[in-house]
């Protein structure tokens, strides 16, 4: 991200003391309009942005509906230690973890290598088709996904249909209602959804690299893979550093709108992860504090990761996002 | 040179195949939903319809136009995106120009207020308390104020804006335009790529957004179509469908057929506008992301 901001001239500096003041009325005077713009974002963050970043500290209160947030009493740690000592805690942990990093080691790769070979392709035409066909899933909701999946996964659905005739499986299997195949369900819709859409970016990247590179490892008498992956992938490592810092610090944050439409009772016990179970307390059984003090930690941690991974970064390939 | 004149080879051959694939893995799903609503509800249920309908009937769709609820809830749809993207289009873009123009005093530090939105927020719990304190809970506009602007839009539009030159705003200014009518006037017109991808970004979040109905709104007839279709797939409510289906056309309809054909209804805008808008989000998703 860029927010470098152009090199500003300030004349003003070198007018004599006395009249800076006035000065400076005047020029707020001349953008009063511009700063009433500007002003306006401003009190928009502050209320939506700010205002719940204050509304953290209940999770070291113990706030309820009928008391306001200064009023309600604090109560320290106490519900950092709850989340700790709570029988949920593992196996929301692990399934945080777990499908994330899931879609980390599958899911990162395939992209980078989809446009790798997408580029390949030698008929523009057929290029473009293949990319317009590949976002697609992108645009659709996660209901719409989950609407295909529910119909897709049920015993009398496809995929059951399919295996029963290949004889894999003798009767059918409720995917959904399995905890055992809730996993591999969220890794592979998202990559069904994702994979063009990610693509995109590395696309982008590889189409900047100087043809001239190319002619010469031709004529050095390179083959395909070897300009692929001496040439390309090389060139691309900046993006793909930069993708990755981001992925990494997202690890906690699991894709909530697939996960809340595919999870159900039945399969709870691989399903539920942070961002959930944050909602089934906070929002379903109103413990607010309690929740909120969930989310904090997580929070926390996702920040650390993303300083981490920055700096790993950084002293491994310079690459570094800040 | 000999690289244009080789023939296509094998690994050609193979890069074509698996790309065949890959499209064929895309699409499939979605012709399964469309060939399964244009067929009868109950013939349907026999399964087996992988290619075309079998008996092509109309009457899920219907009885998806037939209800009012559904109907209803299409409408909060249309609305709330039309509505939401128009005005955090001009919102996120009148800011982003003002804190654009390099003479306003305290910019750095406006800058600097987005920023951090960008890093910590407060989380879904005090973010939840906040709208219920504003009064928004079960009202139409908590779909449009807590969108209506990104920092992330801005810095989009913020990057276009510094590539315009200042000439045109001189002139404007000559002629005794204030800055907010530079902006709607000269500013708007000359940046509809960026305007383009920003309202097609999110057009979609608010078309296909479906949590702020469950989270925020009670209310049934304020829910919109994703959250309709939400409880429906999630619920897995047989029962809910089954009374949502108008007697008249019960005989061939099921509550299967019925979701499919919502599926459909639910996401044809999307695709529609889609192939024409694919060249904006490629080029507006560059400006946005390859600035690193």
């Amino acid at each position: 991200m860029d927010l470098k901001i152009r090199k500003q001239k300030q004349p003003h500096t070198e007018t004599p003391a006395k009249s800076r003041g006035s000065d400076f009325i005047r020029r707020l005077k001349q953008q009063k309009l511009l700063q009433l713009m500007a002003l306006s974002g401003m009190v928009w963050l502050l209320i939506f942005h700010y205002i719940p970043m204050y509304g953290i500290i209940i999770s070291f209160k113990e706030f309820n509906i009928v008391r306001s947030i200064a009023q309600a009493p604090w109560v320290g740690l106490e519900h950092f230690r709850a989340f700790f000592e709570d029988d949920s805690l593992p196996y929301v942990i692990k399934n945080t973890l777990g499908m994330s990093l899931l879609k980390l080691i599958i899911g990162f790769p395939l992209p980078i290598l989809f446009a790798l070979f997408l580029n390949e392709l030698r008929s523009i035409r057929f290029k473009k088709a293949v990319q317009t066909i590949s976002y697609l899933p992108h645009f659709l909701s996660w209901v719409i996904l989950g609407g295909i999946l529910t119909t897709w996964l049920a015993d009398v659905g496809i995929i059951n249909k399919l295996l029963l005739a290949i004889g894999a499986i003798n009767e059918p299997i409720s995917y959904l209602a399995e905890p055992g195949y809730f996993w591999a369900i969220v890794i592979s819709s998202d990559i069904w959804k994702e994979l063009g859409w990610s693509a995109i970016i590395y696309l982008a990247a590889i189409t900047s690299v100087s043809p001239e590179l190319y002619e010469a490892a031709t004529i050095d008498g390179a083959g395909r893979f070897q300009k692929m992956f001496y040439i390309t992938l090389p060139m691309i490592k900046g993006t793909i550093t930069i993708l990755f810092i981001l992925a990494v610090s997202g690890i906690l944050n699991s894709n909530f709108d697939q996960i809340f439409v595919l999870k159900n009772q039945l399969n709870e016990i691989s399903s539920n992860v942070i961002d959930t179970y944050v909602y089934q307390v906070g929002i379903s059984q109103s413990r607010y504090s309690y929740a909120t003090a969930v989310g904090l930690v997580k929070s926390v941690i996702a920040f650390m990761l993303l300083l981490g991974a920055n700096s790993i970064t950084k002293r491994m390939n310079n690459t570094s996002l800040f | 040179m000999r690289l244009h004149h080789r023939s296509t080879g094998l690994f050609d051959w193979a890069n074509i195949i698996v790309m065949l694939i890959i499209c064929f893995l895309t699409i499939y799903p979605i012709w399964y939903v469309l060939i399964n609503s244009f067929n009868e509800g109950t013939d349907a249920m026999r399964g087996g319809i992988y290619w075309y309908p079998r008996v092509f009937s109309l009457e899920n769709y219907m009885a998806v136009f037939a209800n009012d609820g559904l109907m209803k809830a299409f409408g909060i749809t249309v609305a709330k995106t039309v509505l939401g993207t128009s005005l955090h289009v001009f919102f996120t873009a009148m800011v982003a120009y003002a804190v654009s123009r390099k003479e306003v005093i305290g910019r750095k530090v406006y800058l600097l207020i987005g920023t951090i939105t960008l890093f910590f927020s407060g989380g879904l719990i005090p973010q939840y308390l906040l709208i219920r304190d504003l009064g928004l809970l079960d009202t139409f506009w908590v779909y449009i104020f807590p969108a209506m602007f990104s920092f992330f839009d801005l810095i989009i539009f913020m990057t276009f804006f510094r590539e315009i030159p200042y000439g045109l705003e001189e002139a404007a200014k000559i002629d005794g335009a204030n800055d907010f009518s530079i902006f709607v006037r000269v500013i708007i017109p000359v940046s509809m790529p960026v305007v383009a991808t920003i309202a097609l970004f999110h057009g979609v979040y608010q078309w296909n957004d479906y949590f702020s109905g469950v989270i925020y709104i009670n209310d049934p007839s304020l829910q919109p179509i994703q959250t309709y279709l939400y409880r429906i797939v999630a619920l897995s409510g047989s029962n809910q469908i089954a009374s949502a289906v108008p007697s008249v056309v019960t005989k061939t309809v099921t509550s299967q057929s019925i979701k499919l054909a919502t599926m459909v209804v639910a996401t044809l805008p999307i695709v529609f506008v889609y192939p024409f808008l694919q060249k904006y989000f490629v080029k507006g998703f560059m400006i946005g992301s390859l600035k690193e």
